[in-house]
């Protein structure tokens, strides 16, 4: 069974790791063939001696701008569950916000940096915590939401016939039922906090901050450093987006869907 | 109707009627239909008969336009409150994220029972169910029979006197049908229940049944009601006796005898 189970793991993870490895292996190898200029694109090998070298700024840079993504993540994603939650019981809220939500959502977030940079302090953390819980909140609410409005009737029907509050119903049925779309929306939203926090950043933030380093490495002409950070940032993006797999793993274990993957 | 009679009716309806406000549907009309304690009474009918609606009715999960509905004396609504029914549906409704015994017990949960009580009681219902063994699995990695007898043990669970069925065998194979018609008289003859068991089938009806009654559509009513006068305990080999065809028939022309409106779909049913 456990060796099975680690063919089946390997098998799994073959795949994509041979197509990472060629993929960096052409770029090394084309940039090196087609002597790249260092400013267009810098060799991996160079990418990843810059992020050792340079750790001391880039680690604790990413770790800083990791909590602003974390923060903006657990505000924007609690309001988005509780904006679900309240829209789905009360419709006539719901009709009424629905479009402010919405129209809020089209706007480019670019455009509201520099107004959150003005309504909180430019240089602080909360300026970005703010542009990431922007980004997560929508997708969060429409996926909870469809997710509590997901129970079939028929379980409803059969609640009732239990005599069950609607409280009831909303704990023991649709909550459950809105579980596995809630982490949907969670793997996208801890995506979309990274690049909200950084996005933030470019506006202006500590001089400790990943995305202010990325951008003044770029306009000093050290792109090896500007793609190490970014190398930084997708790692941290893939850590939380790991994270929210993991939790969904242990809390929708019930889910043929997840015991399939 | 004596005050002692009418006390002991586990269901009595009376002129009950109901119309959908939208389109002016009338689903039902003046249904008159009392169940004895013990009864085991079929409602056939085709599509659009408003069965699974008298159903709904009895279980006060709709209610009539007008007419009476008692349930052991009380109304349809202070029996629910009271768990007074037990309800199967054709499709099994159970939550994936429970297992098998967790599914069964979640009346009980309801109720407020203890844990070490509500494992005694799963332990007996998944024997009742021959699911024992089971327990602890998933319901989506159960076949729809099993399922189905997972639904049944659910709604068995807190011991209610009636039980309501809404084509619960609907939606699987013949053989398996007639395995679970055999299982659920056995577990019917130790509950002793009361059953009001909605069916499409003729033969269905007929091999459960105490009493099979036939409805007509449009408007929703009772066209004439057949006593099954077949021994129990039933059989394999009630299936294959004269008095069980002769019973079949006078079901099927009494469906026939008030089919004379009914759309062709429909009338493949009573084939």
């Amino acid at each position: 069974m456990t060796l099975r189970l680690r063919i089946g793991a390997v098998v799994e993870w073959l795949p994509p790791l041979v197509v990472f490895a060629v993929v960096v292996g052409l770029w090394e190898g084309l940039v090196r063939a087609l002597h790249v200029q260092q400013f267009l694109l810098p060799k991996p090998s160079t990418i990843v001696s810059v992020f050792w070298t340079e750790r001391h700024v880039l680690w604790p840079a990413g770790w800083y701008t990791f909590k602003e993504a974390l923060g903006g993540f657990a505000i924007g994603s609690g309001a988005g569950v509780v904006a679900a939650t309240l829209v789905g019981r009360f419709r006539t809220a719901g009709k009424a916000l629905m479009p402010i939500f919405i129209a809020a959502n089209a706007v480019p977030i670019i455009a509201f940096a520099p107004i959150f940079g003005a309504w909180f302090n430019p240089v602080s953390a909360q300026s970005k915590m703010a542009i990431a819980a922007v980004l997560c909140f929508l997708p969060v609410m429409v996926n909870t939401l469809r997710g509590l409005q997901s129970a079939r009737p028929r379980q409803v029907e059969l609640m009732r016939s239990y005599a069950a509050s609607e409280l009831e119903i909303w704990w023991r049925v649709r909550v459950p039922t809105a579980l596995p779309f809630l982490f949907t929306a969670l793997k996208v939203a801890s995506v979309l906090a990274m690049i909200g926090a950084i996005v933030g950043e470019y506006f202006g933030g500590a001089l400790n901050a990943l995305g202010v380093t990325i951008n003044s490495d770029a306009q000093v002409f050290r792109f090896d450093a500007a793609w190490a950070g970014i190398l930084v940032a997708s790692l941290l993006g893939i850590a939380l987006y790991t994270a929210v797999v993991a939790a969904e793993r242990i809390v929708v274990r019930w889910s043929p869907e997840i015991r399939a993957s | 109707m004596s005050e002692a009679a009418a006390a002991q009716a586990v269901v009595r309806l009376e002129g009950v009627t109901k119309t959908f406000p939208r389109g002016g549907v009338t689903a039902l009309q003046d249904i008159d239909l009392e169940l004895a304690p013990r009864e085991f009474v079929s409602l056939i009918g085709p599509s659009g008969c408003g069965k699974s609606t008298l159903l709904r009715v009895i279980g006060d999960l709709t209610a009539p336009t007008s007419g009476s509905v008692t349930v052991n004396g009380k109304s349809a609504r202070q029996a629910r409150n009271d768990g007074d029914y037990g309800i199967v549906f054709q499709d099994a409704v159970l939550f994936d994220w429970r297992s098998v015994s967790k599914n069964i017990a979640l009346p009980l949960e309801m109720l407020g029972w203890g844990r070490q009580r509500r494992k005694t009681r799963v332990a007996q219902l998944l024997d009742l169910v021959e699911l024992t063994g089971f327990a602890d699995h998933r319901p989506w990695q159960l076949s729809g029979g099993m399922q189905q007898r997972v639904a049944i043990a659910r709604a068995l669970s807190f011991e209610p006197s009636l039980l309501l069925m809404d084509e619960p065998f609907g939606a699987l194979d013949e053989m398996t049908r007639e395995r679970l018609n055999l299982e659920l008289l056995s577990i019917w003859e130790q509950t002793g229940n009361t059953v009001v068991f909605v069916t499409h089938s003729i033969s269905e009806a007929v091999f459960l049944s105490n009493r099979v009654v036939v409805m007509s559509p449009r408007p929703g009513r009772i066209a004439g009601t057949i006593d099954i006068d077949l021994p129990y305990p039933r059989t394999v080999e009630t299936r294959e006796a004269p008095r069980y065809f002769e019973l079949v028939t006078e079901v099927r022309e009494l469906l026939r005898s008030r089919g004379e409106h009914l759309l062709p779909e429909e009338e493949a049913v009573l084939e």
